[in-house]
């Protein structure tokens, strides 16, 4: 090696670890808050572990805030989450199957306008659902969330890539050959090979949707909120944010932070988990076989 | 249901048996996606057909451009208008540029767990999107906890007031944009870049191409199509900035205003002024400026093609 090379890669090497630090070092940093006091947060080194003792008293701080609140909102993540999967499913599997495998008039428009909203950021569309929902006064129905929650165009697109590339259509004619119906051919042949492409799809839409703050934060307000919202409402209960604040039960800087943990500890596990399924599922919007 | 029922009492057709499986076909076609087509049309088109009634009538009555001029003279609209520009520009350059340097270094890495384990360590933060990752950043950007302290007071910063001051904040914005979301761009970078025959990156090193000039007039052409995705789709979300300085408001003192992005003024007529239509407006231009990015890419960007 020249010297040169040398120099570049110890510049390539010195870049790639720089950035290694810059994504990871928050995190660390975020699990090791909670086993600290304020007051060790601000003194002691940022890395430094506190006591298992501690993060036991900022446990029961954060869950004893307002009756167990930090409950409420996460069960109510779960809750619109779990249901917005189901009926997310349930309505997109036989969609993008459709579009695949089938002929059936209208289905170039419905493919072009799956494709068109799919790209438009679901942020986008936020006020003008709200304003729509309370039209039909639906506002802080759990309906307000879920539904919207539920309309998961990139779940059809996903669906619909996978159904016209992985399965072929002489397997379905072959089924149909031997009297299956065409519900049947879609229970009996299409659904189980399906499984890679429903956990996909139930992935980004849960993941996606515990993460989403704009359109809860705007349709269900107060206890009906999910967690993410609640986050950012217990930020107005933490002194060191908010010194006016006068409310008698306030959350500490590692109580807050714990709060954190707690709301993206969910799809950090199903990260973690389906790490492999994630670069089909994000190269899929544009990859051409 | 009602599908079910015309099957059972339609009689067979004697017309051959092709014809009728393609019936069948487009029947079930149809009802499979019937409740598809029902959200789409609840959850995609009628909101922003509501959204385009509203913004031009008042009380009911059409009132053609009335509120977007309305909008227009709002002392706080350009300058949300300028705040989410800056904002992109310096976002989208950060993307661009650091997000290839980095999925081109990664991909050159030759020991395959090191690769595939710094690509997950870059990719972690995208667990955070939302609230939490901004509540994160709170506590990095506070000089007073900071892990990172002894950067921001090298900088002159000694309270978190201090580092978001307006004309900080596209870069704090920025920053927190780029922690959480480009792990999954270098992700889908170093996707493409695995797709480039080996054979041509062998011809450029015969060729006695180094690395350098291997990236910039091979690998780099080749990603352009990846590049144009990221830059679009970033660019539509962009436009959108919500929660960011949403919660950056709530956490200093105001300093962070609570109109300083399109999307929080158009919050504020909504909750606040009880400004549905001035809300609309606002919205139906950030939806223009999406859908119309979103159809270029569809049908010119050539996802439409195979289908």
């Amino acid at each position: 090696m020249t010297p040169g090379q040398w120099m570049g890669r110890a510049l390539a090497i010195l870049i790639l670890a720089v950035f290694v630090l810059f994504f990871v070092v928050p995190l660390i940093w975020l699990v090791l808050a909670p086993t600290k006091t304020d007051r060790q947060l601000l003194l002691d080194m940022p890395f430094s572990f506190g006591s298992f003792e501690t993060l036991w008293a900022n446990w029961t701080s954060l869950v004893t805030f307002q009756k167990g609140l930090i409950w409420t909102w996460i069960g109510n993540s779960a809750f619109y989450c779990v249901a917005a999967l189901v009926i997310t499913l349930i309505i997109s599997i036989p969609a993008g199957y459709a579009m695949a495998l089938t002929e059936f008039r209208g289905r170039r428009l419905l493919l072009a306008s799956t494709l068109v909203v799919m790209l438009v950021p679901s942020t986008a569309l936020v006020l003008p659902i709200f304003l729509e929902l309370s039209a039909v006064k639906l506002i802080g129905n759990p309906l307000a969330a879920i539904l919207p929650f539920s309309f998961f165009p990139f779940g059809v697109y996903l669906t619909y890539i996978y159904f016209s590339t992985a399965v072929s259509r002489d397997l379905l004619d072959a089924a149909r050959m031997d009297g299956a119906n065409e519900f049947q051919v879609f229970i009996k042949i299409a659904m189980p090979l399906a499984t890679p492409v429903i956990a996909l799809v139930g992935f980004f839409n849960f993941t996606g949707n515990w993460n989403n703050y704009f359109l809860p934060y705007v349709t269900l307000p107060g206890r009906k909120s999910p967690i993410q919202v609640g986050l950012a409402e217990l930020l107005s209960n933490v002194p060191a944010f908010n010194p006016t604040n006068a409310a008698s039960t306030t959350i500490s800087l590692s109580a807050l932070a714990l709060a954190t943990i707690l709301a993206i500890a969910p799809v950090l596990i199903v990260f973690l988990f389906a790490q492999r399924y994630l670069v089909t599922g994000m190269t899929a919007g544009g990859t051409k076989e | 249901m009602t599908t079910i029922e015309h099957t059972a009492a339609s009689p067979a057709r004697p017309k051959g048996n092709r014809r009728s499986v393609e019936k069948a076909q487009g029947r079930m076609g149809a009802a499979f996606v019937s409740l598809y087509t029902l959200f789409l049309l609840a959850f995609g088109v009628l909101p922003a057909l509501y959204a385009i009634y509203l913004a031009f009538t008042k009380k009911g009555a059409f009132v053609g451009f009335d509120n977007f001029l309305k909008v227009f003279k709002d002392y706080r609209f350009w300058p949300a208008v300028e705040h989410v520009g800056i904002f992109l520009v310096v976002w989208l350059v950060m993307l661009v540029i650091f997000v290839v340097l980095l999925a081109l270094l990664v991909h050159s890495i030759g020991i395959r767990w090191l690769s595939n384990t710094t690509r997950f360590l870059y990719y972690i933060p995208g667990a955070l999107a939302g609230a939490s990752s901004v509540m994160l950043w709170l506590f990095v950007l506070d000089p007073t906890v900071s892990p990172v302290a002894f950067l921001l007071r090298a900088f002159g910063f000694d309270s978190l007031v201090s580092v978001v001051q307006v004309d900080r904040l596209p870069f704090v914005l920025a920053v927190i944009a780029f922690w959480t979301g480009a792990g999954g761009w270098i992700v889908v970078m170093y996707g493409a870049l695995n797709n480039i025959p080996k054979e041509v990156l062998e011809a450029a090193k015969v060729d006695g191409a180094g690395p350098i000039r291997t990236a910039w007039s091979i690998q780099i052409p080749l990603m352009r199509k990846w590049i144009a995705y990221m830059v679009i789709m970033s660019f539509a979300g962009g436009t959108q900035l919500f929660v960011e300085p949403r919660v950056l408001s709530q956490a200093s003192r105001g300093v962070v205003g609570q109109d300083y992005s399109l999307n929080q003024l158009a919050f504020l007529y909504a909750f606040k002024q009880s400004d549905f239509n001035g809300s609309a407006a606002i919205s139906l231009m950030l939806l223009v400026v999406a859908l119309g990015l979103s159809v270029y890419f569809v049908f010119k960007g050539g996802l439409f093609e195979r289908a």
